[in-house]
């Protein structure tokens, strides 16, 4: 009997289209949303949260704003909110604890335990230790300050402190995240829409070259109360400190200078050097994302607006839920409230680079 | 306790003829006792150096030096986490500084140092990575005196370090800022950042010079300079102190840290000989001093 033999490029296909499949018959992705406040908690969760992401109001969380975030009691009244809508709440303890002051991230941990959320998100290193030791239990997730960006170091935090999930920076290809995927098994979670950081995050310390405060040490980048704006003529200058950001013409509409976002001069031209004021917006590749095994999706946006938490919780909802994919989708109506207003799908496409 | 003066990995994409003739002079010149070796910014600029990597290696070995080699900051691909795999294992010369988390997860058990680009910013954090089996720890770019205070009153068995010259790393990304300055596509970058000795100078639109691209890493415009501060990081109980190489006179600069560390003169008499030495450069001090990376604070 003759059995046709199969290339080894078609059983490659073959093994890739089997894991697809797999893939993409396990349960919807599950849609992280942020809640700067309890009243956009109320939001995410009405509009179709799976789960909901919070900070305390203090320099705990990396969305540390004025006016954000939670206190203990307000947090034991989200989730109870949340989890009679069957939506989870995690808890932002992500920025590092300075040294000498560990006791605020500690007491963090014990009300994030205490409440009973359904897990806290860190990143570092001392903190985990402290919480893999003190709170076997409670679940933990890996902030994207850790900035795991490969499937060594994922397989580290697996290892040394029972890390369930690991958020992705979002300095990766899709193609890269299937390989980590396929290799750790590990829960990961992605950004999905929002605002893009264009430096590997929780390695980043422009801001506070510029300002003194830096999403590690205080949970802030480029800090609203270091922005001023100057009229000069016609013009409309941005500036984050001692330091121009962006120059603004009668005709552009100005932005906030987010540092990394600004117009510089290098190699003698300005020019948007590190990004253009653009947005995260993958909604035209969620299946791309499932199909590489990530298993949760990130709306960035904290500080954000109640609009805005509604409008793309919506948006996401609606994506998700019909199972013809990312055709359907409202996105004339995401793009008009993304920062910047043109929108990008940043590393996940290799030309980003 | 003793002071040692070490010279962190060459950030920089130099040809190969420079950085020879660098070290050379390093190794028969500078009051130097421990040289960090390796391409830690850009996988693509890694295969230039490897060559020569054992030559200089030696070198300073013969030189009395110890040398040790440093990993790469970011690492994405299974390609370039191999390469670092199969380099750390390699190495025989002695320690390895790990800069990423994947580099300290090959290097658990054994003893190793830990590089600023790992976040130890609390007590845990050093003392979770000392049990790990790190002997040396160079703390982050923008820890301020206080948490270094706190950080050195630790029970901890790991020595401290410190960079206290150079322009100071504050970002690193999967894309090249430098090669789009130049309209070039990562991929097909031609390393135009060789031709930037220092970094490419990034000024602001009203032409305030800000920062410095590095390839992939983002740098400080000024040079950190905490000469001023080394008697008082000493008595903290720092006992490494790092100057980042520079296309400027680097061993006279070691010389006058050395001199300052030895108290032949004071912090401020060596800062006005640095002054002298790089007439172009601005200092700053202002992560030290709990401000602004760039702000530069005398005493007082």
């Amino acid at each position: 009997m003759c059995v046709p033999t199969q290339s080894a490029e078609t059983r490659k296909y073959i093994k890739l289209f089997i894991q697809s499949a797999i893939v993409m018959n396990t349960p919807s992705l599950e849609l992280v949303c942020p809640a700067g406040t309890p009243a956009a908690l109320k939001d995410a969760v009405d509009h179709g949260a799976d789960a909901v992401y919070v900070g305390f109001r203090n320099e705990t969380n990396a969305r540390n704003f004025p006016g954000l975030n939670f206190s203990a009691d307000e947090l034991a009244e989200g989730i109870t909110y949340a989890h009679a809508k069957s939506c989870k709440v995690f808890v932002a303890i992500n920025t590092f604890a300075r040294a000498g002051a560990s006791h605020l991230w500690h007491q963090a941990l014990f009300d994030a335990e205490r409440l009973k959320v359904d897990a806290v998100i860190l990143a570092d290193l001392g903190l985990l230790h402290y919480c893999h030791r003190t709170y076997p239990n409670l679940r933990k997730h890996l902030s994207v300050q850790a900035s795991a960006s490969n499937v060594e170091s994922i397989r580290f935090y697996q290892k040394a402190f029972n890390v369930k999930r690991m958020v992705l920076p979002r300095v990766l290809t899709v193609s890269e995240i299937a390989n980590i995927y396929h290799k750790t098994h590990a829960e990961l979670e992605v950004f999905a829409f929002g605002g893009l950081c264009v430096m590997a995050e929780g390695r980043c310390a422009l801001s506070s070259y510029a300002t003194g405060k830096s999403p590690n040490t205080s949970g802030v980048c480029s800090p609203a109360s270091h922005v001023h704006y100057e009229k000069q003529g016609e013009k409309l200058i941005s500036k984050l400190g001692e330091f121009t950001i962006n120059v603004f013409e009668s005709h552009e509409s100005a932005g906030y200078p987010t540092l990394c976002k600004g117009r510089f001069i290098a190699n003698g031209k300005p020019l948007y050097l590190f990004e253009e004021p653009v947005s995260l917006n993958t909604i035209s590749i969620l299946d791309k994302l499932k199909a590489a095994g990530v298993c949760a999706i990130k709306i960035e946006g904290r500080q954000r607006g109640r609009a805005y938490v509604a409008e793309v919780v919506r948006s996401f909802r609606a994506a998700l839920d019909n199972p013809e994919g990312s055709l359907l989708i409202p996105a004339t109506q995401l793009s008009t409230i993304s920062e910047g207003q043109t929108e990008t799908v940043g590393s996940y496409e290799r030309g980003w680079r | 306790m003793k002071s040692f003066l070490t010279l962190g990995p060459l950030l920089f994409n130099w040809d190969i003829k420079k950085i020879r003739e660098f070290y050379f002079k390093i190794a028969d010149e500078a009051p130097i006792e421990c040289v960090y070796l390796g391409e830690i910014v850009c996988s693509k600029r890694a295969p230039f150096l490897e060559p020569v990597l054992q030559e200089l290696t030696e070198r300073l070995k013969q030189a009395g030096k110890e040398v040790i080699y440093s990993t790469s900051v970011l690492i994405e691909s299974d390609k370039e986490l191999e390469n670092s795999r199969t380099r750390v294992q390699a190495w025989a010369n002695g320690l390895v500084e790990a800069n990423d988390m994947a580099a300290i997860h090959f290097l658990l058990g054994k003893p190793h140092c830990i590089g600023p680009y790992i976040n130890v910013y609390n007590e845990e954090a050093l003392l979770y990575l000392t049990e790990q089996g790190a002997i040396r720890v160079t703390l982050p770019f923008e820890l301020p005196q206080t948490s270094i205070a706190a950080l050195s009153q630790a029970q901890n068995r790991a020595n401290l370090e410190l960079q206290v010259f150079g322009r100071q790393p504050l970002a690193i990304s999967a894309r090249c800022a430098h090669a789009r300055a130049y309209g070039l596509h990562k991929h097909n970058c031609q390393l135009i950042c060789g031709q930037d000795l220092d970094g490419m100078a990034v000024l602001t639109l009203n032409q305030q010079p800000f920062l410095v691209v590095n390839g992939l890493q983002t740098l400080s415009y000024t040079y950190c300079n905490l000469i001023r501060e080394l008697t008082e990081l000493q008595n903290l109980g720092v006992s490494y102190f790092r100057l980042s190489p520079h296309h400027t006179h680097m061993v006279e600069v070691a010389h006058v840290f050395r001199n300052v560390l030895d108290q032949k003169y004071e912090g401020e008499e060596g800062y006005r000989r640095l002054q002298a030495l790089l007439p172009e450069a601005s200092f700053s001090n202002g992560f030290y001093k709990s401000e602004a990376g760039y702000v530069n604070r005398g005493k007082g």
